[in-house]
């Protein structure tokens, strides 16, 4: 039986081995995935970002538990930490908060490294999802690297984007920054039984108004004033804040309940359609690049090719020149 | 970035409450560029093979100093096995008496390390492991 056939069947060891194919691009990785691809689409991707220490990997724990208890859902999780950029190696270390998950075979959780990649994920890791998706996980859970402010190319991949803060990390400047905030769909402030806890729920709300504003009544000047939100409109969503305490549990049935409304106004606005779109032609985009290189690296002579990254080394000539003549075919 | 990559499960099974030990190893590991997968303390074996399990890891490092290792190595041997692993590479850190050691090499452990013992050894033993 072939490695697809036995993934498709739900053979976690066939499952396993065959996401280390994928991670490490290998033909029978991607011979795999074009097998696969038919019977993906199914899963509900959920991804969880935040900045390192907040509490991601006890929330995705609690979560888990919750879709296991509460409705059967069989869940993947693909926890992302960072490759170190000298050596190439790794400590992944999402498992350590993620216990109370084992012993349970409706759920397989997988570490990767990032290997280079910046933008919070590894290369593989919507392919990895790919390969959960037909393998039957009803919810893809995943969890980025500790993420900064930048760090969004998981909002391309998930339908729902979970964005979590902790008490104490930043103040409203952080919050109206470009970036991390402006990809969430659900926002969770953990560690909500710390102080500092209104601040931050304070601040996040304050940069949501500015950007979905409601009405507001307040005084200014003594005068009672009122601002009116623009009209009413099924197609804008708003993201809750949701305040949570992992380590117990606390929070967590409505931050499913948050992220189930997510879900049915994606799916009803056709935001879920057009987020698959979105992920799709960016992941061929990808691929193509990728594939793209490969063969211009086949293709050119490799002494030519030294020669000219040599001529930018030593400055005679530019990076832009040395493309230039190097897909032209000319070198001078 | 197509490289494969030495996986590592470093793990501890067991009662003993400290994990210095295990840390030092994990970076090591890391430093020498392996991807290291740390499940920290009070791990059972059934936790441990499943680990291995979703983690499709080359090598699992057990950390062992309460010298309960003569119950938990086999015991983890045995699920790797049942779980279609066979191939995964155990090693021991940790407080194993001299008199244990032929028994656990017969058993399968892969390689054996007490107080005192370099990381580099732990590094090139399991390099050589993978040639």
């Amino acid at each position: 039986m072939s490695l697809t056939q036995s993934v498709l069947e739900g053979n976690r060891l066939s499952l396993s081995r065959l996401l280390t194919q994928v991670e490490n691009n290998s033909p029978e990785g991607r011979a795999a995935l074009i097998e696969l691809f038919p019977h993906t689409g199914r899963a509900h991707l959920i991804g969880v970002t935040g900045a390192p220490g907040t509490g991601k990997s006890s929330l995705v724990n609690q979560l888990t538990l919750y879709y296991r208890k509460q409705q059967n859902k069989r869940v993947a999780i693909i926890a992302v930490d960072p490759s170190s950029p000298f050596t190439g190696g790794a400590v992944l270390g999402d498992r350590v908060r993620m216990r109370d998950l084992s012993g349970d075979e409706g759920v397989f959780i997988r570490s990767m490294a990032s290997r280079g990649s910046v933008g919070g994920l590894a290369q593989t890791t919507a392919s990895f999802t790919q390969v959960f998706d037909s393998a039957g996980y009803d919810i893809i859970i995943i969890e980025t690297v500790g993420a900064g402010q930048s760090e969004v190319d998981i909002a391309r991949l998930a339908h729902t984007t979970i964005v979590v803060e902790a008490p104490g990390l930043g103040d409203e400047i952080q919050a109206i920054k470009a970036g991390i905030l402006e990809i969430a769909d659900v926002l969770v402030i953990n560690k909500a039984d710390r102080p500092g806890v209104e601040n931050t729920e304070r601040a996040l709300r304050t940069t949501l108004e500015l950007a979905h504003p409601t009405k507001r009544v307040f005084r200014h000047h003594g005068q009672v004033m009122s601002i009116d939100a623009p009209e009413a409109n099924a197609k804008i969503w708003i993201p809750p804040i949701n305040k949570t305490v992992a380590t117990d549990g606390k929070g967590i049935a409505e931050l499913a309940e948050s992220i189930a409304k997510h879900v049915a106004h994606i799916r009803h606005s056709g935001d879920w359609a057009l987020r698959d779109r979105a992920r799709l032609g960016s992941e061929m985009e990808a691929v193509l690049q990728g594939a793209l290189m490969s063969q211009f690296m086949s293709e050119v002579p490799k002494d030519k090719y030294k020669e000219i990254m040599e001529k930018v080394i030593q400055r005679s000539i530019s990076p832009y020149e040395a493309v230039k003549i190097l897909l032209n075919g000319n070198s001078k | 970035m197509t490289e494969k990559k030495i996986r590592v499960l470093v793990a501890k099974p067991g009662l003993d409450g400290h994990d210095r030990g295990a840390k030092v190893v994990a970076r090591a590991l890391r430093d020498a560029g392996m991807e290291v997968i740390y499940t920290g303390l009070r791990q059972t074996p059934e936790m441990i093979a499943e680990a291995a399990l979703h983690e499709d890891v080359d090598v699992v490092g057990l950390s062992i100093l309460s010298g309960a290792h003569m119950a938990l190595a086999p015991r983890i041997l045995e699920l790797l096995k049942s779980n279609g692993q066979a191939d995964v590479k155990v090693f021991i850190g940790g407080i194993i008496p001299d008199e244990d050691m032929p028994r656990l090499k017969e058993i399968g452990i892969t390689g054996i390390y007490g107080p005192g013992a370099s990381t580099e050894d732990i590094v090139k033993d399991i390099r050589e492991a993978f040639k």
